[in-house]
Protein backbone atom coordinates (compact mmCIF):
# COMPACT_ATOMS: atom_id res chain seq x y z
CA UNK A 1 0.00 0.00 0.00
CA UNK A 2 2.57 2.52 0.94
CA UNK A 3 4.22 1.62 -2.49
CA UNK A 4 0.99 2.63 -4.28
CA UNK A 5 1.32 6.01 -1.98
CA UNK A 6 4.65 6.47 -3.17
CA UNK A 7 3.92 6.22 -6.94
CA UNK A 8 0.80 8.57 -6.81
CA UNK A 9 2.77 10.61 -5.01
CA UNK A 10 5.35 10.63 -7.66
CA UNK A 11 3.21 10.49 -10.63
CA UNK A 12 0.79 14.15 -9.16
CA UNK A 13 5.03 15.48 -9.02
CA UNK A 14 5.42 14.45 -12.57
CA UNK A 15 1.90 16.10 -13.57
CA UNK A 16 2.94 19.15 -11.22
CA UNK A 17 6.48 20.30 -12.55
CA UNK A 18 5.35 19.23 -16.46
CA UNK A 19 7.94 16.14 -16.58
CA UNK A 20 9.18 16.37 -20.41
CA UNK A 21 8.50 12.43 -20.99
CA UNK A 22 5.14 13.18 -19.35
CA UNK A 23 3.97 16.32 -21.69
CA UNK A 24 5.59 14.82 -25.10
CA UNK A 25 3.34 11.75 -24.55
CA UNK A 26 0.11 13.91 -23.76
CA UNK A 27 1.01 16.16 -26.60
CA UNK A 28 1.32 13.73 -29.15
CA UNK A 29 -1.72 11.79 -28.08
CA UNK A 30 -3.78 15.42 -28.49
CA UNK A 31 -2.62 15.79 -31.81
CA UNK A 32 -3.36 12.35 -33.08
CA UNK A 33 -6.77 12.61 -31.94
CA UNK A 34 -7.76 15.62 -32.30
CA UNK A 35 -6.37 15.78 -36.15
CA UNK A 36 -7.63 12.09 -35.96
CA UNK A 37 -11.11 13.67 -35.02
CA UNK A 38 -11.20 16.66 -37.61
CA UNK A 39 -10.90 14.40 -40.42
CA UNK A 40 -13.41 11.78 -39.04
CA UNK A 41 -15.92 14.78 -38.14
CA UNK A 42 -15.53 15.81 -41.72
CA UNK A 43 -15.96 12.73 -43.15
CA UNK A 44 -18.72 11.81 -40.98
CA UNK A 45 -20.30 15.03 -41.21
CA UNK A 46 -21.20 14.00 -44.94
CA UNK A 47 -21.53 10.54 -44.95
CA UNK A 48 -24.45 11.27 -42.02
CA UNK A 49 -26.06 14.33 -43.89
CA UNK A 50 -26.01 12.53 -47.60
CA UNK A 51 -27.52 9.32 -45.86
CA UNK A 52 -30.06 11.18 -43.82
CA UNK A 53 -31.43 13.13 -47.30
CA UNK A 54 -30.21 11.20 -50.69
CA UNK A 55 -32.55 7.78 -51.44
CA UNK A 56 -30.27 5.32 -53.28
CA UNK A 57 -30.50 1.45 -53.35
CA UNK A 58 -28.82 0.10 -50.16
CA UNK A 59 -29.38 2.96 -48.12
CA UNK A 60 -30.50 1.18 -45.07
CA UNK A 61 -27.78 -1.23 -45.61
CA UNK A 62 -24.83 1.41 -45.50
CA UNK A 63 -26.88 2.99 -42.46
CA UNK A 64 -26.85 -0.35 -40.75
CA UNK A 65 -22.95 -1.17 -41.65
CA UNK A 66 -22.56 2.40 -40.31
CA UNK A 67 -23.86 1.84 -37.27
CA UNK A 68 -22.48 -1.52 -36.10
CA UNK A 69 -18.92 -0.16 -36.93
CA UNK A 70 -19.43 2.16 -34.53
CA UNK A 71 -18.89 -0.86 -32.01
CA UNK A 72 -15.34 -1.28 -34.25
CA UNK A 73 -13.22 -2.79 -31.61
CA UNK A 74 -9.95 -0.39 -32.04
CA UNK A 75 -7.89 -3.55 -32.01
CA UNK A 76 -9.43 -4.55 -35.66
CA UNK A 77 -9.10 -0.83 -36.79
CA UNK A 78 -5.67 -1.33 -35.96
CA UNK A 79 -5.36 -4.60 -37.78
CA UNK A 80 -6.94 -3.34 -41.25
CA UNK A 81 -4.85 -0.35 -41.42
CA UNK A 82 -1.44 -2.26 -40.45
CA UNK A 83 -2.32 -4.74 -43.24
CA UNK A 84 -3.27 -1.70 -45.76
CA UNK A 85 0.34 0.55 -44.58
CA UNK A 86 2.80 -3.07 -44.63
CA UNK A 87 5.14 -3.61 -46.47
CA UNK A 88 3.29 -6.05 -48.70
CA UNK A 89 0.05 -3.73 -48.46
CA UNK A 90 -1.88 -1.69 -51.26
CA UNK A 91 -0.38 1.28 -49.54
CA UNK A 92 2.80 0.06 -48.31
CA UNK A 93 5.02 2.04 -50.57
CA UNK A 94 4.08 5.16 -48.74
CA UNK A 95 5.86 3.63 -45.32
CA UNK A 96 3.55 5.09 -43.21
CA UNK A 97 3.24 2.28 -40.81
CA UNK A 98 5.04 3.07 -37.35
CA UNK A 99 4.03 6.91 -37.62
CA UNK A 100 2.06 9.28 -36.03
CA UNK A 101 0.45 9.68 -39.98
CA UNK A 102 -0.47 5.78 -39.38
CA UNK A 103 -1.86 6.24 -36.00
CA UNK A 104 -4.15 8.90 -36.96
CA UNK A 105 -5.22 7.48 -40.30
CA UNK A 106 -6.41 3.84 -37.68
CA UNK A 107 -8.04 6.41 -35.53
CA UNK A 108 -10.12 8.03 -38.57
CA UNK A 109 -11.22 4.40 -39.32
CA UNK A 110 -12.23 4.25 -35.63
CA UNK A 111 -13.85 7.23 -35.06
CA UNK A 112 -15.45 7.79 -38.86
CA UNK A 113 -18.50 5.74 -38.17
CA UNK A 114 -19.17 6.91 -34.84
CA UNK A 115 -19.64 10.68 -35.88
CA UNK A 116 -20.75 9.29 -39.40
CA UNK A 117 -23.73 7.46 -37.57
CA UNK A 118 -24.68 10.18 -34.67
CA UNK A 119 -24.99 12.71 -37.33
CA UNK A 120 -27.67 10.50 -40.01
CA UNK A 121 -29.57 10.29 -36.71
CA UNK A 122 -29.69 13.65 -35.56
CA UNK A 123 -30.13 14.49 -39.37
CA UNK A 124 -33.01 12.16 -39.53
CA UNK A 125 -34.70 13.22 -36.73
CA UNK A 126 -34.45 16.61 -38.05
CA UNK A 127 -35.66 15.56 -41.41
CA UNK A 128 -39.17 14.37 -39.93
CA UNK A 129 -39.44 17.72 -38.99
CA UNK A 130 -38.29 20.19 -41.88
CA UNK A 131 -38.54 17.77 -44.70
CA UNK A 132 -42.14 19.34 -46.17
CA UNK A 133 -40.72 22.92 -44.98
CA UNK A 134 -37.96 22.54 -46.63
CA UNK A 135 -39.45 21.06 -50.26
CA UNK A 136 -42.01 23.78 -50.10
CA UNK A 137 -39.41 26.54 -49.79
CA UNK A 138 -37.81 25.03 -53.20
CA UNK A 139 -34.37 23.35 -51.35
CA UNK A 140 -32.12 21.38 -53.52
CA UNK A 141 -30.98 17.71 -51.69
CA UNK A 142 -27.72 19.08 -51.07
CA UNK A 143 -29.46 22.27 -49.49
CA UNK A 144 -30.94 20.26 -47.33
CA UNK A 145 -28.07 18.23 -46.03
CA UNK A 146 -26.76 21.79 -45.31
CA UNK A 147 -29.53 22.93 -43.58
CA UNK A 148 -30.03 19.73 -41.54
CA UNK A 149 -26.05 20.06 -40.38
CA UNK A 150 -26.54 23.27 -39.29
CA UNK A 151 -29.62 23.03 -37.26
CA UNK A 152 -28.16 20.05 -35.83
CA UNK A 153 -24.74 21.64 -34.93
CA UNK A 154 -25.50 21.14 -31.14
CA UNK A 155 -25.92 17.19 -31.74
CA UNK A 156 -23.06 17.34 -34.08
CA UNK A 157 -21.03 18.93 -31.15
CA UNK A 158 -22.04 16.07 -29.33
CA UNK A 159 -21.15 13.93 -31.58
CA UNK A 160 -17.71 14.99 -32.62
CA UNK A 161 -16.77 15.04 -28.49
CA UNK A 162 -18.00 11.45 -28.23
CA UNK A 163 -15.89 10.62 -30.99
CA UNK A 164 -12.65 12.26 -29.54
CA UNK A 165 -13.53 10.42 -25.92
CA UNK A 166 -13.16 7.37 -27.93
CA UNK A 167 -10.14 8.36 -30.06
CA UNK A 168 -7.84 9.48 -26.87
CA UNK A 169 -8.81 6.79 -24.79
CA UNK A 170 -8.15 3.77 -27.50
CA UNK A 171 -5.11 1.75 -27.13
CA UNK A 172 -5.24 -1.08 -29.60
CA UNK A 173 -5.16 0.88 -32.83
CA UNK A 174 -2.68 3.15 -32.23
CA UNK A 175 -0.46 0.35 -30.77
CA UNK A 176 -0.43 -1.75 -33.81
CA UNK A 177 0.03 1.01 -36.31
CA UNK A 178 2.04 2.69 -34.30
CA UNK A 179 4.28 0.34 -32.14
CA UNK A 180 4.63 2.45 -29.28
CA UNK A 181 8.22 3.37 -30.16
CA UNK A 182 9.94 6.49 -27.69
CA UNK A 183 9.84 10.10 -28.43
CA UNK A 184 8.15 8.55 -32.22
CA UNK A 185 4.86 7.04 -31.63
CA UNK A 186 4.07 6.87 -27.59
CA UNK A 187 0.57 8.03 -26.83
CA UNK A 188 -0.80 7.68 -22.98
CA UNK A 189 -2.60 5.19 -23.58
CA UNK A 190 0.06 3.09 -25.13
CA UNK A 191 2.86 4.38 -22.52
CA UNK A 192 0.15 3.44 -19.72
CA UNK A 193 -0.14 0.06 -20.90
CA UNK A 194 3.79 -0.30 -21.31
CA UNK A 195 4.99 1.15 -18.32
CA UNK A 196 2.60 -0.80 -16.15
CA UNK A 197 4.13 -4.04 -17.25
CA UNK A 198 7.79 -2.77 -16.61
CA UNK A 199 6.64 -2.43 -13.21
CA UNK A 200 7.20 1.71 -13.46
CA UNK A 201 3.67 2.73 -11.73
CA UNK A 202 4.43 6.43 -11.49
CA UNK A 203 4.68 7.37 -15.06
CA UNK A 204 1.43 5.15 -15.72
CA UNK A 205 -0.23 6.88 -13.18
CA UNK A 206 0.46 10.22 -14.06
CA UNK A 207 -0.38 9.45 -17.41
CA UNK A 208 -3.92 7.52 -15.93
CA UNK A 209 -4.65 10.88 -14.20
CA UNK A 210 -4.36 13.21 -16.61
CA UNK A 211 -6.40 10.82 -19.26
CA UNK A 212 -8.53 10.46 -16.67
CA UNK A 213 -8.71 14.11 -16.58
CA UNK A 214 -9.19 14.77 -20.41
CA UNK A 215 -12.48 12.15 -20.30
CA UNK A 216 -13.91 13.75 -17.41
CA UNK A 217 -13.52 17.25 -19.42
CA UNK A 218 -15.26 15.87 -22.34
CA UNK A 219 -17.99 14.74 -20.85
CA UNK A 220 -18.28 17.66 -18.93
CA UNK A 221 -18.46 19.67 -22.08
CA UNK A 222 -21.35 17.00 -23.27
CA UNK A 223 -23.61 18.19 -20.60
CA UNK A 224 -22.94 21.72 -21.25
CA UNK A 225 -23.46 21.91 -24.81
CA UNK A 226 -26.83 20.27 -23.81
CA UNK A 227 -28.02 22.22 -21.41
CA UNK A 228 -26.92 25.20 -24.00
CA UNK A 229 -28.66 23.61 -26.75
CA UNK A 230 -31.91 23.50 -24.43
CA UNK A 231 -31.91 26.52 -23.35
CA UNK A 232 -32.08 28.01 -26.80
CA UNK A 233 -35.05 25.34 -27.27
CA UNK A 234 -32.51 24.13 -30.09
CA UNK A 235 -32.19 20.51 -28.98
CA UNK B 1 -43.23 45.79 -64.17
CA UNK B 2 -41.43 43.72 -61.78
CA UNK B 3 -39.73 40.50 -62.87
CA UNK B 4 -41.80 37.58 -61.69
CA UNK B 5 -38.73 36.30 -59.93
CA UNK B 6 -37.03 38.98 -58.90
CA UNK B 7 -36.83 39.29 -54.87
CA UNK B 8 -39.58 41.14 -53.18
CA UNK B 9 -38.56 45.17 -53.91
CA UNK B 10 -41.49 46.84 -52.56
CA UNK B 11 -43.94 45.04 -50.29
CA UNK B 12 -46.29 47.33 -51.14
CA UNK B 13 -46.53 47.55 -54.75
CA UNK B 14 -46.99 44.12 -56.13
CA UNK B 15 -45.50 41.66 -58.63
CA UNK B 16 -46.52 39.02 -60.97
CA UNK B 17 -50.20 37.63 -60.62
CA UNK B 18 -51.27 34.61 -59.65
CA UNK B 19 -51.44 31.46 -62.32
CA UNK B 20 -55.21 31.30 -62.54
CA UNK B 21 -57.84 29.71 -62.60
CA UNK B 22 -56.94 26.40 -61.30
CA UNK B 23 -58.56 23.48 -62.12
CA UNK B 24 -58.18 19.86 -60.60
CA UNK B 25 -59.90 17.51 -62.92
CA UNK B 26 -60.47 13.91 -61.86
CA UNK B 27 -57.65 14.45 -59.04
CA UNK B 28 -57.02 11.13 -57.53
CA UNK B 29 -54.31 10.37 -54.54
CA UNK B 30 -53.99 7.15 -52.88
CA UNK B 31 -51.72 6.06 -49.94
CA UNK B 32 -51.82 3.33 -47.53
CA UNK B 33 -53.92 1.07 -49.36
CA UNK B 34 -56.70 4.23 -48.78
CA UNK B 35 -58.07 6.56 -51.79
CA UNK B 36 -58.15 10.01 -49.88
CA UNK B 37 -58.75 11.89 -52.48
CA UNK B 38 -61.27 10.79 -54.89
CA UNK B 39 -62.20 11.76 -58.04
CA UNK B 40 -61.98 15.85 -57.02
CA UNK B 41 -62.94 18.18 -59.87
CA UNK B 42 -63.18 22.27 -59.22
CA UNK B 43 -62.00 25.07 -60.83
CA UNK B 44 -60.89 28.41 -59.03
CA UNK B 45 -61.30 31.56 -60.55
CA UNK B 46 -61.34 33.83 -57.72
CA UNK B 47 -58.45 36.30 -57.28
CA UNK B 48 -59.43 36.55 -53.29
CA UNK B 49 -59.05 34.18 -50.54
CA UNK B 50 -60.53 30.33 -51.17
CA UNK B 51 -61.67 28.47 -48.00
CA UNK B 52 -61.23 24.89 -48.04
CA UNK B 53 -63.79 23.52 -45.40
CA UNK B 54 -64.61 20.04 -44.65
CA UNK B 55 -64.75 16.91 -41.70
CA UNK B 56 -61.60 15.36 -40.51
CA UNK B 57 -60.23 12.96 -43.10
CA UNK B 58 -62.17 14.73 -45.83
CA UNK B 59 -58.48 15.05 -47.71
CA UNK B 60 -58.36 18.77 -47.39
CA UNK B 61 -54.54 18.94 -46.36
CA UNK B 62 -53.69 16.11 -48.71
CA UNK B 63 -55.33 18.56 -51.39
CA UNK B 64 -53.51 21.49 -50.24
CA UNK B 65 -50.47 19.44 -50.38
CA UNK B 66 -51.67 17.84 -54.30
CA UNK B 67 -51.90 21.90 -54.88
CA UNK B 68 -48.46 22.69 -53.91
CA UNK B 69 -46.80 20.17 -54.83
CA UNK B 70 -45.26 18.22 -52.35
CA UNK B 71 -47.32 15.45 -53.73
CA UNK B 72 -47.63 14.21 -56.59
CA UNK B 73 -51.27 12.75 -57.93
CA UNK B 74 -52.33 9.06 -58.47
CA UNK B 75 -54.05 9.96 -61.19
CA UNK B 76 -55.91 13.00 -62.61
CA UNK B 77 -54.51 16.33 -62.76
CA UNK B 78 -53.88 19.88 -61.47
CA UNK B 79 -53.42 23.13 -63.94
CA UNK B 80 -52.23 26.48 -63.10
CA UNK B 81 -53.92 28.66 -65.58
CA UNK B 82 -53.70 25.79 -67.87
CA UNK B 83 -49.63 24.28 -67.04
CA UNK B 84 -49.02 21.49 -65.21
CA UNK B 85 -47.16 21.84 -61.91
CA UNK B 86 -43.66 22.21 -62.75
CA UNK B 87 -40.61 24.31 -61.00
CA UNK B 88 -41.38 27.50 -61.88
CA UNK B 89 -45.09 27.54 -60.91
CA UNK B 90 -43.76 26.04 -57.56
CA UNK B 91 -41.06 28.33 -56.57
CA UNK B 92 -43.89 31.13 -56.83
CA UNK B 93 -45.61 29.71 -54.32
CA UNK B 94 -45.18 29.41 -50.05
CA UNK B 95 -47.37 27.01 -47.98
CA UNK B 96 -47.65 27.85 -43.83
CA UNK B 97 -48.18 24.71 -42.25
CA UNK B 98 -50.45 23.52 -39.20
CA UNK B 99 -47.97 23.64 -36.49
CA UNK B 100 -44.99 25.89 -37.05
CA UNK B 101 -41.96 24.49 -38.50
CA UNK B 102 -39.08 26.64 -37.58
CA UNK B 103 -35.46 26.03 -37.90
CA UNK B 104 -33.20 26.26 -34.82
CA UNK B 105 -32.10 29.66 -35.48
CA UNK B 106 -32.90 33.19 -34.34
CA UNK B 107 -36.23 34.41 -35.63
CA UNK B 108 -34.20 36.63 -38.52
CA UNK B 109 -32.17 34.00 -39.67
CA UNK B 110 -35.14 31.53 -40.51
CA UNK B 111 -36.39 34.46 -43.08
CA UNK B 112 -33.37 34.66 -44.22
CA UNK B 113 -32.71 31.17 -44.53
CA UNK B 114 -35.75 30.96 -46.66
CA UNK B 115 -34.72 33.76 -48.79
CA UNK B 116 -31.05 31.80 -49.34
CA UNK B 117 -33.51 28.43 -50.31
CA UNK B 118 -34.96 30.78 -52.88
CA UNK B 119 -31.42 32.07 -54.65
CA UNK B 120 -31.98 35.34 -53.42
CA UNK B 121 -28.36 36.96 -53.15
CA UNK B 122 -27.14 37.87 -49.39
CA UNK B 123 -27.03 41.12 -49.37
CA UNK B 124 -30.45 41.51 -50.85
CA UNK B 125 -31.91 39.60 -48.26
CA UNK B 126 -31.46 41.54 -44.97
CA UNK B 127 -33.50 44.15 -46.19
CA UNK B 128 -36.61 41.65 -47.22
CA UNK B 129 -35.65 39.83 -43.54
CA UNK B 130 -36.40 43.53 -41.89
CA UNK B 131 -39.55 44.10 -44.06
CA UNK B 132 -40.97 41.11 -43.66
CA UNK B 133 -40.29 41.32 -39.41
CA UNK B 134 -41.93 44.26 -39.33
CA UNK B 135 -45.02 43.46 -41.53
CA UNK B 136 -45.80 40.20 -38.88
CA UNK B 137 -44.54 42.79 -35.41
CA UNK B 138 -41.84 40.80 -34.84
CA UNK B 139 -39.10 43.10 -35.66
CA UNK B 140 -38.39 43.21 -31.65
CA UNK B 141 -37.38 39.84 -31.13
CA UNK B 142 -35.57 39.56 -34.78
CA UNK B 143 -32.38 38.49 -32.34
CA UNK B 144 -33.87 35.57 -30.43
CA UNK B 145 -33.98 31.63 -31.35
CA UNK B 146 -37.40 31.36 -33.20
CA UNK B 147 -38.16 28.00 -31.41
CA UNK B 148 -38.21 30.26 -27.71
CA UNK B 149 -41.28 32.47 -29.18
CA UNK B 150 -44.95 31.81 -28.60
CA UNK B 151 -47.17 29.32 -30.28
CA UNK B 152 -49.19 32.56 -31.74
CA UNK B 153 -45.56 34.21 -32.45
CA UNK B 154 -44.44 31.43 -33.84
CA UNK B 155 -47.18 30.93 -36.55
CA UNK B 156 -46.49 34.80 -37.09
CA UNK B 157 -43.37 34.16 -38.27
CA UNK B 158 -44.01 31.39 -40.82
CA UNK B 159 -46.65 33.68 -42.05
CA UNK B 160 -43.83 36.11 -42.59
CA UNK B 161 -41.24 33.86 -44.25
CA UNK B 162 -43.61 32.71 -46.77
CA UNK B 163 -44.60 36.01 -47.37
CA UNK B 164 -40.92 37.86 -47.30
CA UNK B 165 -40.64 34.77 -50.55
CA UNK B 166 -43.32 37.08 -52.22
CA UNK B 167 -45.13 33.98 -53.30
CA UNK B 168 -48.39 35.09 -56.13
CA UNK B 169 -49.97 31.96 -54.32
CA UNK B 170 -49.97 31.38 -50.46
CA UNK B 171 -51.50 27.71 -48.78
CA UNK B 172 -52.16 27.83 -45.26
CA UNK B 173 -53.16 24.34 -43.62
CA UNK B 174 -55.49 25.83 -40.71
CA UNK B 175 -52.97 27.94 -39.18
CA UNK B 176 -54.80 28.83 -36.69
CA UNK B 177 -56.69 25.83 -34.96
CA UNK B 178 -54.42 26.38 -31.75
CA UNK B 179 -54.42 29.76 -31.36
CA UNK B 180 -55.86 32.24 -29.50
CA UNK B 181 -58.31 34.72 -30.45
CA UNK B 182 -55.49 37.97 -30.62
CA UNK B 183 -52.67 35.61 -32.53
CA UNK B 184 -55.43 34.27 -34.97
CA UNK B 185 -56.62 37.59 -35.63
CA UNK B 186 -53.16 38.73 -36.01
CA UNK B 187 -52.74 35.86 -39.15
CA UNK B 188 -56.31 37.07 -40.55
CA UNK B 189 -55.05 40.64 -40.60
CA UNK B 190 -52.17 39.44 -42.93
CA UNK B 191 -54.21 37.10 -44.74
CA UNK B 192 -56.34 40.02 -46.21
CA UNK B 193 -53.16 42.32 -46.26
CA UNK B 194 -51.94 39.60 -48.26
CA UNK B 195 -54.68 39.36 -50.21
CA UNK B 196 -54.94 42.75 -50.94
CA UNK B 197 -51.69 43.14 -52.47
CA UNK B 198 -52.39 40.13 -55.16
CA UNK B 199 -51.52 36.74 -53.84
CA UNK B 200 -53.94 34.81 -53.92
CA UNK B 201 -54.85 32.34 -50.54
CA UNK B 202 -55.74 29.04 -50.85
CA UNK B 203 -56.84 28.44 -46.77
CA UNK B 204 -57.85 25.15 -45.44
CA UNK B 205 -60.03 25.91 -42.23
CA UNK B 206 -62.16 24.25 -39.36
CA UNK B 207 -62.74 27.67 -38.21
CA UNK B 208 -67.00 28.34 -39.82
CA UNK B 209 -66.16 31.62 -38.64
CA UNK B 210 -62.78 32.56 -40.00
CA UNK B 211 -64.02 30.88 -43.24
CA UNK B 212 -67.26 33.73 -43.31
CA UNK B 213 -64.68 36.58 -42.17
CA UNK B 214 -61.96 35.69 -44.91
CA UNK B 215 -63.75 33.87 -48.16
CA UNK B 216 -64.46 35.21 -51.18
CA UNK B 217 -65.33 31.24 -52.34
CA UNK B 218 -65.38 28.04 -50.74
CA UNK B 219 -65.26 24.78 -51.23
CA UNK B 220 -66.49 22.23 -49.08
CA UNK B 221 -64.47 18.58 -48.89
CA UNK B 222 -66.28 15.07 -48.36
CA UNK B 223 -64.83 11.39 -48.15
CA UNK B 224 -62.10 12.96 -50.85
CA UNK B 225 -64.78 14.71 -53.29
CA UNK B 226 -65.65 18.42 -53.80
CA UNK B 227 -69.23 18.26 -52.90
CA UNK B 228 -69.36 22.04 -53.13
CA UNK B 229 -67.77 24.85 -54.19
CA UNK B 230 -69.71 28.37 -54.54
CA UNK B 231 -69.05 31.88 -53.46
CA UNK B 232 -68.55 32.32 -49.59
CA UNK B 233 -72.51 33.84 -49.48
CA UNK B 234 -74.05 30.77 -50.81
CA UNK B 235 -71.88 28.39 -49.63
CA UNK B 236 -72.52 29.54 -45.90
CA UNK B 237 -76.82 30.53 -46.92
CA UNK B 238 -77.67 28.22 -49.35
CA UNK B 239 -76.13 25.09 -48.96
CA UNK B 240 -77.43 22.27 -51.63
CA UNK B 241 -75.78 19.22 -49.57
CA UNK B 242 -77.62 17.58 -46.71
CA UNK B 243 -73.74 17.13 -45.63
CA UNK B 244 -72.74 20.59 -45.88
CA UNK B 245 -76.16 21.30 -44.35
CA UNK B 246 -75.32 19.53 -41.18
CA UNK B 247 -71.88 20.13 -41.14
CA UNK B 248 -72.68 23.96 -41.05
CA UNK B 249 -75.50 23.33 -38.58
CA UNK B 250 -72.54 21.80 -36.12
CA UNK B 251 -74.19 18.31 -36.73
CA UNK B 252 -71.66 15.24 -36.88
CA UNK B 253 -70.44 14.85 -40.64
CA UNK B 254 -69.68 11.40 -41.41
Amino acid sequence: MTDFIDAFRTALGLIVTLNPDLVEILLLSLKVSLVAVVIASLLGFAIGGALAVYRFPGRSAVSAGLSALMGLPPVVAGLVVYLLLSNVGPLGVLQLLYTPTAMIIAQVVLVTPIIGALTRQACEDLLEEYDEQLRSLGASPSAIVTTLLWDGRYRLITAVLAGFGRAIAEVGAVMIVGGNIDHVTRTMTTAIALETSKGNIALALALGIVLLTIALAVNASLLWVQRFANRLAYA
Amino acid sequence: MLDPTSPLKDFGDHLASPPLPVELKGLVYDTGGKRVINDANATIRSRRITGIMGPNGAGKSILLRLMHGLILPTNGEILWAGRQMDRAIGHQQAMVFQRPVLLRRSVAANVAHALGLRGIKRDKRAICVDEALRLAGLERHAAMPARVLSGGEQQRLCLARALSLEPNVLFLDEPTSSLDPASTLAIERLLLDAQRRGIKVILVTHDIGQARRLADDVMFLHHGRVLEHQDAQNFFDHPRSPELRAFLSGGLVL
